[in-house]
């Protein structure tokens, strides 16, 4: 069985962000940049679901679609245990081009179950894997927080409002995974750095793919107003102005 | 032409989410000169989805096939994808939780369409068709232009007002069957939260933090969420520490909600916490250090220790509500 994994690579969650260019384009400058953390969670699931060999995982293979500049990134999934990695080498664009790319690099390749996180934090746009799984013509089962093999079958949790359902899917499959599909993300070990550096990515020329939206500009949120405080020894008093001047009760 | 909105049901029952879907859709055909066509996928009584006309659709489509048995991704959009192009949409409205993160983006591919998920807000423009949506987990703001003839959006609960606008409407069960080789979710088992009410619906939502010290002291933050009817809710270290139960985590990687109130007690607010409650209307923060971050998105705060202040905020609430 083959396990692919699909990674983005987004600015660290504690990163202050800035645009220029008249508000079109982020500001890199100065900027960390990470695996996308659910992609983190379900390259750390498919490890573990790899380590068990009783489940004969033959390989984890990362893909991505990105310029020579998010290597690092990629070396970095290497570096955690992925055994190889795709990169199509184009700037990412929007969610459509990129679930288009990526299917036209994975569609020949065989893998039986594709893993992607739920939800990228730069654009928070939860499409990619759907459209993924659309493009390449195979089941998606999205808010995953659950993969198990047991006997050569994929047993699946998926998240639903109020609750969850266990079910199966028949592979290829794509599994858009949230919380809960792996305790904490994988860190690279020294070993692992040093094995990283030899893993093979191939790289592939993108498609002719036309975009279907188009970011116009980026605004920052207006500041809240200033926080009102009450004094805690008369916390009580929170209450009427919840009431009274918020008017929430 | 049409705004067709997709509703799904819990146990053959819409909620609230769905009514401001509604809501949503009707404002967005007015803007557009068009009518609103609620399609609902499953075995849901007449009564209820006459409600949908309460919130401005004018034409209620119905799809119950025994077949339907699970709710399967492909089997779904295909359904929805036929009903698009028989009522000629322009613009398909569904929920940005699991269920429209599930079709959404299928949709998009299948009927070429541009998608714009977790808006909050009204199209700033039709022509150019032009939304405001979150970025960077709620650190910033975009307008996205969606260049395709159709178009996709996924609205974020708890963030549009329900809108009442009773129509006249003509209601339609469709005979469309879903591809039978399309249906390959087989749900095995089904576990429901039962009695609770769940943190994405509540209009309040009070959450602890580390700062409540022991998984023990929960005591008066429950008692004060039953007071209120509010949901409970924790931080990812008390969820990670096994204090409350997975479900209860907001914040960036656990859910993300938009309540009318949301109590953030014993939380320092950290970028990630932050990321999953910013949209909320109103915070309170009560924190013993005055200098946490939690106090900057916060309207009302109390420095001070929870333990101490929430036996007090519970006796006032009593009060409140013996007046």
């Amino acid at each position: 069985m083959k396990i692919l994994v699909c990674i983005s690579n987004v600015p660290d969650t504690t990163t202050k962000v800035k645009f220029v260019d008249d508000s079109k384009k982020l500001d890199v400058n100065g900027i960390q940049w990470v695996i996308n953390p659910w992609d983190e969670l379900a390259l750390t699931r498919a490890l573990e679901l790899k380590d068990d060999t009783s489940n004969a995982i033959q390989s984890v293979t990362v893909a991505h679609v990105g310029p020579v500049t998010s290597e690092p990134t990629i070396r970095k999934a290497l570096a955690i245990g992925a055994d190889d990695a795709i990169r199509v080498n184009t700037e990412p664009g929007e969610a459509f081009t990129i679930a288009a790319q990526l299917a036209e690099a994975v569609r020949n390749e065989n893998f039986d179950i594709i893993m992607c996180g739920i939800e990228s934090s730069d654009h928070n746009g939860s499409t990619v894997g759907g459209m993924l799984a659309e493009f390449l013509g195979c089941p998606s089962v999205t808010g995953v927080s659950s993969v198990k093999i047991e006997g050569g079958q994929t047993h699946i949790t998926r998240e639903i409002d109020g609750g969850k359902e266990m079910l199966t899917v028949p592979s290829p499959f794509v599994a858009i995974v949230q919380k809960g599909i792996a305790k904490e993300p994988r860190i690279a070990a020294m070993r692992g750095i040093m094995m990283a550096r030899t893993k093979p990515i191939k790289v592939l020329e993108p498609q002719s793919i036309e975009s279907l939206t188009e970011v116009i500009g980026y605004e920052m949120p207006k500041p809240r107003a200033a926080c009102k405080y009450v004094e805690a020894d008369n916390a009580g008093q929170l209450i009427g102005l919840l009431q009274n001047e918020a008017k929430v009760f | 032409m049409s705004v067709l909105v997709f509703l799904e049901n819990w146990d053959g029952k819409f909620k609230k989410l769905s009514f401001e879907l509604v809501s949503y859709a009707s404002k967005v055909a007015e803007m557009l000169g068009d009518q609103v066509i609620a399609l609902s996928i499953g075995k849901v009584e007449a009564a209820e989805l006459e409600k949908l006309a309460v919130y401005g659709a004018t034409k209620v489509v119905s799809i119950e096939n025994e077949m339907i048995k699970a709710f399967d991704d492909q089997a779904y959009t295909s359904m929805i994808a036929e009903v698009a192009q028989q009522t000629g949409a322009k613009v398909l409205v569904l929920s940005n939780n699991n269920t429209g993160k599930a079709l959404a983006p299928r949709l998009s591919v299948r009927l070429k369409a541009g998608v714009a998920s977790g808006v909050s807000k009204l199209p700033l423009s039709v022509n150019p068709f032009v939304v405001y949506k979150k970025v960077y987990s709620g650190k910033a703001f975009a307008n996205v232009a969606i260049k395709t003839d159709v178009k996709i959006l996924t609205l974020a609960q708890n963030s549009f007002d329900l809108v009442e606008a009773p129509q006249t409407f003509t209601f339609e069960k469709l005979n469309i069957q879903p591809d039978g080789n399309l249906m390959k979710t087989q749900v095995k088992e089904v576990q429901k939260q039962s009695g609770k009410i769940l943190i994405t619906d509540a209009d309040i939502v009070i959450s602890g933090g580390r700062g409540m010290k022991s998984p023990d002291n929960w005591g008066p933050l429950v008692e004060l969420a039953e007071l209120l009817g509010a949901a409970t809710a924790c931080s990812r270290p008390v969820s990670d520490e096994g204090w409350r139960s997975h479900d209860e985590h907001t914040g960036q990687t656990g859910k993300i909600i938009a309540p009318n109130l949301y109590f953030a007690i014993g939380i320092s607010g950290a970028t990630q916490h932050l990321a999953g409650i910013s949209s909320s209307k109103f915070i309170v923060a009560i924190n013993t250090d005055k200098d946490a971050p939690i106090f900057e998105a916060a309207q009302y705060g109390i420095v001070g220790d929870a333990l101490k202040v929430l036996p007090k905020l519970v006796e006032a609430v009593k009060e409140m509500k013996s007046k």
